[in-house]
């Protein structure tokens, strides 16, 4: 047996033992998802344990080195993992901005000490972090950020205000985008700081969106305070690390809108209109056909976006791409969807009226779809900029 | 196989590209067409390309090939495309996966080597219907002759042997006939894009069969290959055509500015480029599939064939749109591609009818 066929054998093993069944084959709802913190709330019993026995093992972030609490697996093995946990329908045990944006921005640009002192509490879901970036000045112009960051007596005290911070009023811990250095060109201003959000000088005041959520927050900085070290990159170097991030943020954005949440659309076609409904409709099929189509290009997409990223032959360019191409066929799809459903479904009450009513914030959060296409005219193409 | 291409595949990528830039730049296909050569392609050209193994490396090693797959001749042909190197790339493939299918022995030994050496083009004469319909085969394979009238033959002006789907009682087979026997009229459609295309009158020209007589299999097998290798010329223009376009609105200058400067101009051309970015894997993945086997090999030719087909036509006419004048006169070269991507576009099947099979096999709808 070769060392992957023993790994899967193990793996299988062990996820039967320890996958509780309260873990298993759970809708892709957000009432399931395990935010962990200080203050974790747990859906079921059954998640909580699954949670931890998955943390004990590094599993929750498999390709994480051991030593910062990850589980040390090659792209392959976490990839025999994932098909691993599929295969019986296990969930994710955790969801966290701190594995999906915070993490891989410590392990490319944190110290030593940052990574040891904040990456095993991510990947244990020990603290929830929150991020801020977008203020109510600095949107597309994100690196228009006003938020001040001064250093005195060894302390950065930070002031202004961060707006779209995802679960803002539920998190510990935030990652800032903070100008620092306001004497110099925007982009070379910015520093990002690491703050404790449980302090006075920090507070939150959630939003209630369209589609009925308020997970997105208006946070506020009064004279907060975090130590000097809480600093990740250089002073001054927070729109490189940043940048990354958005990286990251966008390939998750598309790839999360071009999957799709709830059923297919060819089956919500054939379980309202049917094939015969549909075919005396020619103008609805047409759009619900272009629709699949798109899907199943991005799923090729993003098949090929893995396979790049293992070969290290990224187009640096493609998460750009799949943001702006996944979340404008995102809200084409629910928008279908909800043609297809009928009247009597377009209330608050309907989880696909409620994800159509989602699906607009795709397109602007990450960069709105405006700001993808200039970045991609400006790094791609490397087409002038008007002087 | 990784949607990501191998080191073999970026090398003979490079090789065929350094060929092509010397044996056959743009203006020797535009002083071809001009000629108005019965041919519409080169037999020097031809003859150089096979020199180098690069026509028809799928044919198999027992037959004396290189054993290369799709994969390897979509790589050729979408160097081809850039330059518009007028060989007879996509039959020769085609007509190799044919042949390497459902050919005796006897067949095999006298056709292949030919096609690869560039002796022999055998050209496939699949389709009778104007629109692309391989459903349509009326032409009957009767006392060993054929009876009909096929359309859309790729390369069938010149070619020293045809192979032509018929029905026989209830079965469609393949067979293979000499275009220069009596019976059998050859007529050069004058197609747009200067591309050898042909129509074949049979009207009791000896055949043989190629193999038994059901070639349903392999005709599918081939079609696949067929639309996924179009999809990848199609790709190679439009790439081509995009860089032409993306480097004139960095050039062009009016109202004293840089066109591309302009966001209007810079988020359609950022659009496309978003679209050929996604559409690359959707060639390849076609590819892959093609030489792995897999069960969705025909849905996912057909996918790519549909991608391509609109993306290039959308690429097309925005470039011809950015170009302003230029773009619309026969002397600058964009018009080339512009009828290149009509052509290519419609040959075996265009977007509308692939969507519409993807509806009806993949999504049942």
């Amino acid at each position: 047996m070769s060392d992957s066929e023993a790994f899967r054998a193990e793996t299988r093993v062990w996820l039967e033992a320890n996958c509780p069944l309260g873990a298993r084959n759970l809708p892709n709802a957000p009432e399931n998802s395990v935010w962990g913190g200080r203050n974790p709330h747990w859906p079921s019993g059954d998640q909580k344990l699954w949670l931890e026995r998955m943390a004990e093992r590094g599993w929750t972030v498999p390709e994480w080195p051991k030593e910062f609490g990850g589980g040390g697996l090659d792209k392959h093995e976490a990839a025999v993992l994932a098909q691993e946990m599929a295969r019986i329908g296990a969930h994710s045990p955790l969801a966290s901005l701190g594995i999906w944006m915070l993490g891989p921005a410590l392990l490319e640009f944190g110290t030593d000490k940052q990574k040891r002192k904040y990456l095993p509490d991510i990947a244990k879901g020990k603290v929830r972090w929150a991020q801020g970036y977008s203020e109510p000045g600095a949107g597309s112009d994100l690196a228009g950020v006003q938020t001040r960051g001064e250093l005195v007596d060894g302390k950065w005290v930070v002031n202004g205000q961060k707006i779209w911070t995802t679960y803002g009023d539920k998190c510990d811990m935030i990652f800032a985008l903070v100008r620092t250095e306001p004497d110099v060109p925007k982009h070379q201003g910015i520093s990002f700081l690491l703050l404790d959000m449980d302090q006075d000088g920090i507070t939150t005041r959630p939003i209630e969106l369209i589609n009925g959520d308020a997970h997105f927050c208006e946070t506020f900085f009064d004279n907060a305070v975090t130590d000097q070290a809480n600093i990740v990159g250089e002073r001054g170097q927070g729109w490189t690390v940043a940048k990354f991030l958005l990286g990251h943020e966008r390939a998750m954005i598309g790839q999360a809108s071009g999957a799709g949440m709830g059923k297919p659309l060819e089956e919500v076609a054939k379980g309202t209109l049917g094939v015969d409904g549909l075919r005396a409709e020619p103008a609805l099929r047409q759009e619900i056909v272009d629709n699949l189509l798109g899907s199943w290009v991005m799923q090729i997409a993003m098949e090929r976006m893995r396979d790049q990223a293992r070969a290290h032959a990224m187009n640096p360019h493609t998460p750009s791409v799949l943001k702006l191409t996944g979340t404008e066929l995102n809200y084409a799809r629910t928008e279908l969807v909800g043609a297809l459903n009928g009247i009597e479904t377009l209330t608050m009450g309907d989880g696909d009226t409620r994800r159509w009513l989602s699906a607009p914030a795709n397109c602007i959060a990450g960069g709105s779809n405006e700001i993808q296409l200039n970045i991609l005219a400006k790094r791609a193409l490397e087409l002038p900029e008007q002087k | 196989m990784a949607l990501v291409l191998n080191d073999d595949e970026v090398m003979l990528a490079d090789a065929t590209r350094g060929l092509l830039d010397r044996a056959a730049p743009v203006s020797a296909f535009r002083a071809l067409r001009d000629s108005g050569d019965a041919l519409r392609y080169s037999p020097e050209l031809l003859a150089a390309l096979a020199e180098n193994g690069l026509v028809a490396p799928n044919i198999a090693e027992e037959d004396g090939g290189v054993g290369m797959g799709a994969a390897a001749v979509a790589v050729i042909v979408e160097q081809a495309a850039h330059n518009l190197a007028a060989a007879p790339l996509i039959s020769a493939a085609m007509a190799a996966e044919l042949i390497g299918w459902l050919g005796s022995p006897g067949q095999r030994e006298a056709l292949l080597s030919a096609i690869m050496t560039g002796e022999l083009v055998v050209a496939c004469a699949l389709e009778e219907a104007g629109r692309h319909n391989p459903a349509k085969v009326e032409t009957s394979f009767d006392n060993k002759v054929l009876t009909g009238r096929k359309t859309a033959v790729i390369d069938g002006v010149g070619a020293g042997r045809m192979l032509v789907s018929a029905a026989n009682s209830d079965r469609v087979g393949l067979y293979l006939v000499d275009p220069a026997v009596d019976g059998c009229i050859v007529e050069a459609i004058a197609a747009v894009d200067g591309r050898n295309l042909a129509t074949v009158r049979l009207d009791g020209a000896p055949a043989e069969a190629l193999g038994g007589d059901d070639a349903d299999e392999a005709i599918s097998a081939a079609i696949d290959l067929g639309r996924a290798l179009l999809a990848a010329e199609l790709l190679g223009l439009a790439d081509h055509a995009f860089d032409m376009t993306v480097s004139y609105l960095k050039e062009r200058k009016q109202f004293d500015r840089i066109i591309g400067t302009y966001q209007a101009l810079q988020h359609r051309a950022a659009r496309l480029y978003a679209r050929l970015d996604l559409a690359r894997s959707v060639v390849l993945k076609a590819l892959r599939a093609l030489d792995e086997k897999s069960d969705e090999t025909s849905l996912l030719a057909s996918l790519a064939k549909c991608v391509m087909t609109e993306l290039a036509r959308d690429v097309l006419v925005e470039a011809v749109q950015m170009h302003g004048g230029i773009g619309v006169t026969d002397e600058f070269d964009l018009g080339l591609y512009f009828k290149r991507v009509r052509v290519s576009g419609d040959l075996l099947g265009d977007d509308r009818f692939h969507a519409e099979r993807l509806a009806q096999e993949k999504w049942g709808l």
